[in-house]
């Protein structure tokens, strides 16, 4: 009765080997999902942070390197039981934060594994860390994640180094070249946002093997896939730290700018920005806390003044007039013209200069006919069509100084400024026609005209080279023994020949030695060529301006200053600007007096 | 006549070498699941596979006591063993230690020993004993009952133990009654109630197997083209019955089972379902298996294994390093090398003259199936989650010895099969 049996057993036992051979096969050869799941349990992916490039001044002197920072992180599962109480007194938390903190961990829903490393608290100091190295074993399934962060050994140059976050998610979505992940930081304005490129270096990839807990168990196949991160590039900034030291020192109070350029490279030596901040604040944990702060100040120090508050240049744009107008020929150095008080207001005792003496005084009436001269060349007869005509010409000078365009510095959102065109009036009179009289205020840079602080040092130092400017820029040298970017190293010639701007260097000095820049700008030992403005702002005080350079021969520093309110631009522009001259040139301060002056701010007495 | 010491020529030899390469294949098999770069020699008591070695030089020494032991010995003392076991088992809980949720270990020094591992082959000899017996008879009634006492007390005990899977084992004995002449009836009722618990527990709501179930009766019916009245009563019978034990499963399963039991059942339909919690186990053991390929990522190369993602990989999972380094090839070999060693062992037991050796043999034959497809299957997720060991690859010095004495008592019965007076 039992045939049959024992070939039944080895039927089921063949069948069952077959069934697993062929449930194997599916598993292991067919489906490749299962060899994918292997790999991103046990395959970690670990990113190795670079170092950010570190920035120098023009003397080697560290303005701005790395700190570690310290992120906690948490592994859920290898949490045990804590006292909460020391745990608030350790990091720092109020016990409601903790439980927020719990809850919000759970809620990140696609992010959360009770066995992956998950961040708790970001960016902890390193005093902090000093606090809660020591008791941290106290807390198990609490670990601590280094980064770095960067900080800055001066309070000063915040408006032109910019700052670092974490990259948002708009501009992760807009980045296409797929260099940025979250979490990832970025230079987000000065020279971290322009030079990001140099500045970033290149991330590294390190494949680690990990055990289920997430600890990691040496390297993926003998590290094969690996790749090191490759630091930034260090970057020299012409800046000289001292002089920028000083110039923010006394801008203090004020809300203004002092933008200094050495003529012979184009190098940015100073660039101040008042009201300023500590770009210190903007970084590790307290950077979205103080960014509102900072942000929301009415002063606005967010504002990088020197490249992006538009004004009307005033007086100092006398100078470039007489250039055009020398050019143009409407005008030779000789040319007197009467100081006509009934056509436009005038000061100082004087009725009837040549060119030299008129900038010197600063003779607006002068000026005033120059500027007719210029656009009434009698090309035309119809009197709307000439000065339409002679503006085009005008304009095509104004230009060729760096005027009504971006200069192209290395810092993002530059202003432009403003110099009228034709087609500005054609719109401003609603396509009437209009005449010289109509727009004759630009003749002493009123009016229309705008121009950007760093136009106005561009300028100063234009005429320090006597005809050509090299494009201002705040990086010298990309890697410690570098070149700045190729923009940087050409010439731009203005419109205007050479020997014209030795007129006007000349009456710059006169401006200093004998005429409305005298009792401020001049300097022992030294020939300043300076040109005051003094800038209408109704109903508030004039804005007082100070364009320089010295010494007239081979100048080392071409300087503007631009003080809002501040009355004329002979007493609190000269006075700083001279001051900063008298620093970068003999590296001290000779006239105490001055600096107290300035200092006290009481330029309207 | 041969004589009592000619042992070489008679034992089966390539039975020996089977489970040698099981042996070896499953050591090496250790070394790899617990190998750290840190500690690599090979005798390091501190790790598994140290001490699988040590357990392993004793079990050789084993079988060979077991080889020149007369075979008489174990057919006369297998009631005394029995019920030395029984006690034993019966002490365990009490001075037992426990070991992973179960108490079924009593301990002996730094190492411990299972009871209820040793139970099996003793429980096959008591099996084999009463099956040899003069006047047994299978179609007595009462001869069946007393083999399922035989088998029921030792898994009963077990049971106790919260030792689920070595329990279940107990009842791969029915395969052996099968072949002794028991109706396959039994067989065929525990199938189909396994078939039918699984459809309980796939289909999320009872109503629709009840449904389906006169479904099919109503068609039966109107398709009978004999319509005789007791067929259909026959039939209606056996609808209601299977709806009994439907209403019973759905029952136990969300009523007597426990929470991680439920899990474990319901983790085989649907891994899938929470990978990170019940289904933790075999989804990691089939990532493992899977990621091994066609050829596998090596000796000593597996990370899932290595790394600790699958759970008890050098005892109960131990396979996912098999499926993991040596890939579908080198499970298709172990596989192979299992079934050939199972049906080498049906080849002895049908070989023997006496039924005593031969209801041994297939007793060694039913258990180390029942082990190697549950265990195995539950790998790849075949069979739910049960805690029981892959013979010779599995670590623990318990089984090793408990499936080698297991084994080499058949092999010196059946070297000694001449010596008896034919039974059958």
């Amino acid at each position: 009765m039992n045939e049959g049996r024992k070939e039944i057993f080895q039927l089921v036992f063949v069948l069952v080997g077959l069934t697993f051979i062929v449930k194997l096969f599916f598993i292991q050869v067919v489906d490749n999902h299962y060899a994918e799941l292997a790999n991103s349990n046990s395959i970690l992916r670990q990113v190795e942070y670079p170092f950010r490039g570190l920035i120098y001044d023009r003397n080697r002197k560290l303005i701005v390197y790395n700190t570690p920072e310290f992120d906690l992180q948490i592994i859920v599962n290898d949490v045990k039981k804590f006292d909460s109480a020391k745990f608030c007194e350790v990091f720092n938390l109020t016990r409601e934060e903790l439980r927020l903190k719990f809850k919000e961990l759970k809620s990140r829903k696609k992010e959360y594994s009770p066995v992956k490393p998950l961040r708790f608290i970001e960016r902890l100091s390193n005093e902090d860390m000093a606090r809660i190295e020591d008791r941290l074993d106290e807390f198990p399934g609490f670990y601590i994640q280094a980064r770095t962060t960067r900080a800055y050994t001066s309070p000063a140059l915040a408006n032109a180094l910019g700052y670092v976050s974490e990259i948002s998610k708009t501009e992760l979505k807009k980045d296409t070249t797929g260099i940025y992940r979250q979490g990832d930081y970025i230079g987000q304005s000065g020279i971290e946002a322009f030079y990001e490129e140099q500045l970033r270096g290149k991330r590294g990839v390190r494949f680690k093997l990990r055990n289920v807990k997430g600890i990691e168990k040496g390297s993926f196949n003998n590290g094969e896939y690996d790749t090191l991160s490759v630091p930034g590039q260090d970057l020299v900034s012409s800046i000289d730290l001292e002089l920028q030291q000083y110039g923010e020192k006394l801008m203090k109070g004020k809300a203004g700018s002092i933008v200094a350029i050495e003529p012979s490279s184009g190098e940015v030596l100073a660039l101040v920005s008042g009201p300023s901040y500590d770009p210190n604040l903007l970084t590790g944990k307290k950077y979205s806390s103080n960014f509102k702060t900072i942000s929301s100040d009415t002063l606005k120090p967010l504002f990088n003044r020197p490249l992006m508050a538009q004004y009307r240049p005033g007086s100092i744009f006398k100078i470039v007039q007489a250039l055009t107008a020398l050019q143009e020929k409407v005008i030779i150095p000789e040319t007197r013209i009467p100081c006509d008080r009934t056509i436009i207001n005038c000061h100082g005792d004087h009725s009837f200069e040549d060119l030299q003496g008129a900038i010197a005084n600063s003779c607006n009436p002068y000026f005033h006919n120059v500027l007719r001269r210029m656009l009434n060349q009698n090309k035309s007869t119809d009197t709307y069509e000439d000065t339409r005509l002679g503006l085009t010409e005008w304009d095509k000078h104004i230009k060729s100084f760096g005027f009504g365009t971006q200069l192209g510095i290395d810092l993002p959102n530059e202003k432009s400024g403003l110099v009228p065109t034709p087609e500005l009036y054609d719109r401003a009179y609603h396509n009437k026609p209009w005449k010289f009289s109509n727009i004759y205020s630009i003749a002493i840079g009123e009016g229309e005209n705008l121009v950007v602080p760093l136009q106005m040092a561009n300028f100063a130092a234009t005429v320090a080279n006597r005809g050509f400017y090299y494009t201002p820029h705040l990086v010298k040298a990309i890697g410690k023994e570098g070149r700045p970017l190729h923009q940087y190293t050409l010439r731009h010639y203005t419109t205007v020949d050479s020997t014209y701007f030795k007129v006007a260097v000349s009456a710059m000095q006169q401006v200093v030695e004998s005429g409305t820049g005298q009792w401020y700008a001049k300097l022992p030992d030294v020939i300043v060529c300076g040109k005051t403005g003094t800038v209408q702002n109704e109903p508030f005080p004039d804005h007082s301006v100070f364009i320089a350079f010295a010494p007239r021969d081979n100048p080392k520093i071409a300087i503007s200053v631009y003080v809002e309110n501040a009355g004329q631009g002979a007493r609190a522009g000269a006075s700083i600007a001279s001051l900063m001259i008298e620093r970068y040139l003999f590296k001290q301060t000779r006239r105490q007096y001055m600096e107290d002056y300035v200092l006290a701010g009481k330029f309207l007495d | 006549m041969r004589r009592d010491d000619d042992l070489s020529g008679t034992i089966d030899w390539t039975t020996v070498f089977m489970y040698g390469a099981l042996v070896l294949f499953g050591w090496l098999n250790i070394y790899a699941a617990v190998y750290d770069e840190t500690h690599q020699s090979v005798f390091d008591l501190s790790l598994n596979s140290g001490r699988q070695l040590l357990f392993i030089v004793a079990a050789f020494l084993v079988a060979f006591v077991i080889t020149i032991i007369d075979m008489r010995f174990y057919e006369t003392f297998a009631y005394f063993f029995y019920g030395l076991i029984l006690f034993l088992l019966l002490l365990t809980p009490v001075i037992g230690k426990e070991v992973g949720g179960n108490k079924a270990w009593i301990g002996i020094g730094s190492f411990g020993i299972q009871p209820s591992e040793f139970a099996k082959f003793i429980t096959a000899l008591a099996v084999g004993k009463f099956i040899g017996s003069v006047g047994f008879r299978m179609e007595n009634l009462r001869s069946q009952f007393l083999l399922f006492v035989l088998i029921g007390l030792p898994m009963g005990l077990t049971f106790l133990q919260k030792d689920t899977g070595t329990a279940l084992v107990f009842a791969s004995f029915i395969l052996v009654f099968f072949r002794e002449g028991m109706s396959p009836f039994l067989l065929i009722v525990g199938i189909c109630a396994a078939v039918i618990f699984i459809l309980t527990l796939l289909v999320p709501d009872p109503t629709y197997l009840y449904v389906a179930i006169g479904a099919i009766l109503v068609l039966l019916i109107v398709f009978d083209r004999r319509k005789k009245i007791k067929r259909i009563v026959t039939l209606t019978l056996a609808a209601l019955m299977i709806s009994g034990v439907i209403a019973s499963v759905d029952y136990i399963v969300k009523d007597v089972l426990k929470p991680h039991q439920q899990n474990r059942v319901k983790a085989l339909i649907n891994p899938d379902a929470d990978p990170l919690g019940f289904g933790w186990n075999v989804t990691q053991s089939k990532i493992a298996i899977g990621s091994g390929g066609f050829f596998g990522k090596g000796f000593l190369k597996g990370t899932q294994t290595k790394f600790d993602f699958v759970p008890a990989q050098s005892t109960d999972f131990i396979f996912c390093t098999i499926g993991e380094e040596h890939g579908w090839i080198g499970s298709t070999i172990v596989i192979g090398l299992f079934v050939a060693f199972l049906l080498r062992i049906l080849f002895l037991a049908e070989r023997q003259k006496n039924r005593f050796t031969r209801a041994y043999g297939y007793s060694v034959a039913s258990i180390f199936f029942f082990h190697f497809v549950v265990n195995i299957g539950m790998t790849i997720g075949l069979v739910p989650v049960i805690g029981i060991p892959l013979p010779f690859f599995s670590y623990g010095g318990s089984s090793l010895w408990s499936f080698t004495i297991l084994l080499f008592i058949l092999l010196k019965l059946d070297a000694q099969r001449g010596h008896v007076l034919q039974r059958i």
